[in-house]
């Protein structure tokens, strides 16, 4: 008998053993995708959601300030870098390309699309969606995201809109179904990366230290693009 | 791995007598439970979301099977493999076979209590295959040739120094002339050395917290970032994980996300949730070619419905250890295999056998701190119970233990000669310890008094006390 064959004979027959304990099926529990419990901490009308997700970002070490438009993004990485003494290279994520960053306004920086190294020493990196019950990034991978840009450079940069802060994490599969519908239901893509500030150990006599294997820092760049969007960020589930 | 759970009492009286033990002890009893506290506090859902953990668990075992094939069949549809493993000898051979395809040569690590339980580390090490843990503790008691002491905080028996010596002996072109003074020095070193590491491996194996049946995607949960680094660079990922792991959808993986990290560390959510669905897709920037999850029974589906049922709804945040006055005075290595504390105590004779782990039920006060901070609400002190009924009932308890409680039995059954008895002998033992209430010393209690005091009795017996306040009522 092979042992898939086995397991499974096994699971059986201990589970005859004794009485259920739940009723649901397992065909009508996968059809439902049914929330559990949400925090109410989550359920906010959009400005509100986006003060929630930055103090959130906060309380977990990361850095976080809202900019007008992605215009001013290329301002706001320049004076960050400086701040913490750092580099003008940045290694870009090609999806941010979407958002038209005018890194050119900052001849200093130097921006490049290619596939991240080791050496390199800040990401810049889009995100899906924010979820501000905890303050919460999620990125994808895709052909234009690779997720080595999220854990390689010691310093992570990630450019959020904030009608993508979304209140929950049940929120964040809902927009992701229904973006990444097909015909044959929607489909994962490889990796659903959620980021709640940067790096950490505790493992040497319990002191907490920033920057264990992933970035040291994690600052995030939210382009407050509510007033274009309409009424209540439209990515709450109905 | 090899258990030394027979060995507990000589493991726990060594323990005891550990300055360096009970110093990193204290430190976790003073973090982990506050910080729980705090989480728990600033989540009025708190205990609405446990009970919905327990629920979702519940409704998984309840239907092992069906998760388990629709889980199957979303790993092959998303490009991906799930090799069957009945045990550790399966699980080992799946490994090794995978890693021997890909002509590996170096496997990177990430935490897993799965690779713990089938020794993989030592398997591939003996096919000429360098095994690397790249979380920070897993990497430093894989220096000394250690098992995890926790859950979570493997390396929290150990101090700065000690940590130090292990990388004075391993890193042997470290400049001796570098001080390793403080944490972060050490965690600089570390993290330098792993990066070379996580580099140039071939293969990256991860545990998963969770499998998820919709969708066929693993969820890996660090705070570190390792488990990142360890599936996207290397060519192939193998995740290890026990049949117990699935959830249904990616929903109920929220709910169980809300209550792991709340009672593991006391944080809202760990710092890296990953959640992964096969290999790299044709048009990725990047990640493994290869998708593998090995998925071990190893004696899972014989607990399934018997009185440790609910033992399979655990989530391995680690609370239970935390709360544990026994772990909290002995740490995790006493108790001799890989997991510890009130949840390995339940475990571990259901995994490898009751003889060989006869004196861990038995590890307990059934205070019931452990149940009491359980997120999947797991009646610990019952189960704990159950096997010490099993003991007693298959004559594994010690005989000394048996003899005495016949003549309990026979002694209760005879209400005079109980009163006799007892009264006598608790007068005898208060006159001993009369002067300060207290014994320093007893005969044949010497495993007790050793390490602390045994309060002196009332001169005068319960069941006296109580008939002369109340004259009239039946004892
Ligand atoms: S038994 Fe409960 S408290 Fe202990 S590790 Fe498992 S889930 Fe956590």
């Amino acid at each position: 008998m092979s042992s898939r064959t086995d397991i499974l004979a096994n699971i059986r027959r201990s589970l005859a053993r004794k009485p259920r304990v739940t009723s649901q099926s397992p065909a009508d529990r996968l059809a439902a995708l049914r929330p559990g419990v949400q925090p109410s901490r989550g359920r906010l009308p959009a400005d509100r959601r986006l003060a929630l997700f930055m103090a959130e970002a906060v309380r977990a070490d990361a850095t976080a300030e809202a900019v007008a438009s992605f215009a001013d993004v290329p301002g706001r990485v320049a004076a960050y870098l400086a701040r913490h003494n750092l580099g003008a290279a940045l290694r870009v994520a090609p999806l941010t390309r979407r958002d038209n960053i005018p890194w050119s306004k900052q001849p200093l920086l130097t921006p490049d699309f290619g596939p991240p190294r080791p050496e390199d020493s800040v990401g810049v990196g889009a995100a899906f969606a924010g979820v501000a019950e905890t303050g919460t990034l999620v990125i994808q991978s895709g052909p234009e995201s690779p997720t080595r840009l999220n854990v390689l450079p010691p310093t992570h940069i990630v450019v959020l809109r904030a009608s993508a802060i979304v209140g929950t994490y049940e929120d964040v599969w809902a927009r992701l179904r229904t973006e990444r519908a097909s015909k044959d239901g929607p489909t994962m893509p490889r990796t659903v990366n959620w980021i709640t500030g940067p790096s950490r150990t505790a493992d040497i006599e319990q002191t907490l230290l920033l920057g264990a294997h992933g970035p040291q820092r994690l600052h995030i760049l939210i382009v407050n693009d509510l007033k274009d969007t309409v009424a209540d960020g439209g990515f709450e589930r109905g | 791995m090899e258990s030394t759970a027979r060995s507990f009492k000589e493991n726990a009286h060594h323990a005891l007598g550990d300055a360096r033990l009970t110093e990193a002890l204290a430190r976790l009893a003073h973090g982990f439970p506050a910080r729980r506290r705090d989480a728990a506090a600033r989540l009025p859902e708190f205990d609405q979301l446990r009970d919905a953990a327990r629920d979702i668990k519940d409704h998984v075992l309840d239907n092992l099977d069906v998760y388990l094939d629709r889980f199957e069949k979303q790993v092959i549809a998303s490009g991906g493999r799930v090799h069957w493993c009945r045990d550790a000898v399966e699980a080992r051979d799946a490994i090794l076979k995978i890693c021997q395809a890909a002509d590996a040569r170096t496997v990177t690590k990430s935490k897993s209590m799965i690779g713990e339980e089938i020794a993989i580390n030592d398997h591939l090490e003996a096919h000429a295959i360098v095994p690397v843990e790249t979380d920070l503790g897993e990497y430093i008691i894989q220096l000394r040739h250690e098992p995890p002491s926790h859950l979570i905080a493997p390396a929290i028996h150990l101090s700065m120094d000690q940590v130090a010596d292990a990388f004075r002996a391993h890193h042997t072109d470290l400049d001796p002339a570098r001080p390793l003074v403080e944490p972060r020095a050490l965690l600089d070193e570390a993290r330098t050395r792993l990066r070379e590491r996580f580099l140039k491996a071939d293969v990256g194996l991860t545990g998963a917290n969770m499998l998820i049946a919709e969708t066929g995607s693993i969820v890996i949960v660090t705070n570190e970032g390792n488990a990142d680094l360890t599936c996207s660079l290397p060519r192939v990922h193998i995740a290890l994980a026990s049949i117990e792991k699935i959830v249904p959808t990616l929903e109920d993986a929220a709910t169980i996300l809300r209550v792991l990290a709340r009672s593991a560390t006391g944080q809202e959510i760990s710092v890296y949730t990953t959640f992964v669905t096969g290999p790299r897709r044709a048009d990725d920037a990047d990640g493994p070619e290869e998708f593998h999850v090995v998925l071990l029974d190893n004696g899972r589906s014989a607990l399934l419905g018997s009185e440790f049922h609910e033992m399979l709804r655990c989530i391995r945040c680690g609370a239970c250890l935390n709360h544990c006055p026994v772990y909290g005075a002995v740490g995790g290595h006493a108790y001799g295999w890989v997991y510890s504390g009130p949840m390995g105590a339940v475990l571990v004779p259901g995994l490898i056998g009751l003889p060989e782990a006869q004196h861990l039920p038995n590890a307990s006060t059934l205070c019931g701190r452990c149940e009491s901070v359980c997120p999947m609400r797991i009646p610990l002190p019952k189960m704990l119970r159950h096997w010490r009924e099993r003991q007693h009932a298959t004559h594994e308890s010690p005989a000394i233990a048996r003899a005495a409680l016949k003549v309990w039995s026979f002694l209760a059954r005879h209400p005079a000669l109980y009163r006799a008895v007892f009264g006598l002998g608790v007068s005898f033992l208060a006159s001993l310890g009369r002067r300060k209430g207290r014994f320093r010393w007893l005969p044949f209690a010497g495993g007790w008094t050793s390490v602390r005091d045994l309060p002196a009795p009332e001169a005068r017996s319960f069941l006296l006390q109580w008939r002369q306040r109340n004259p009239g009522t039946r004892t």
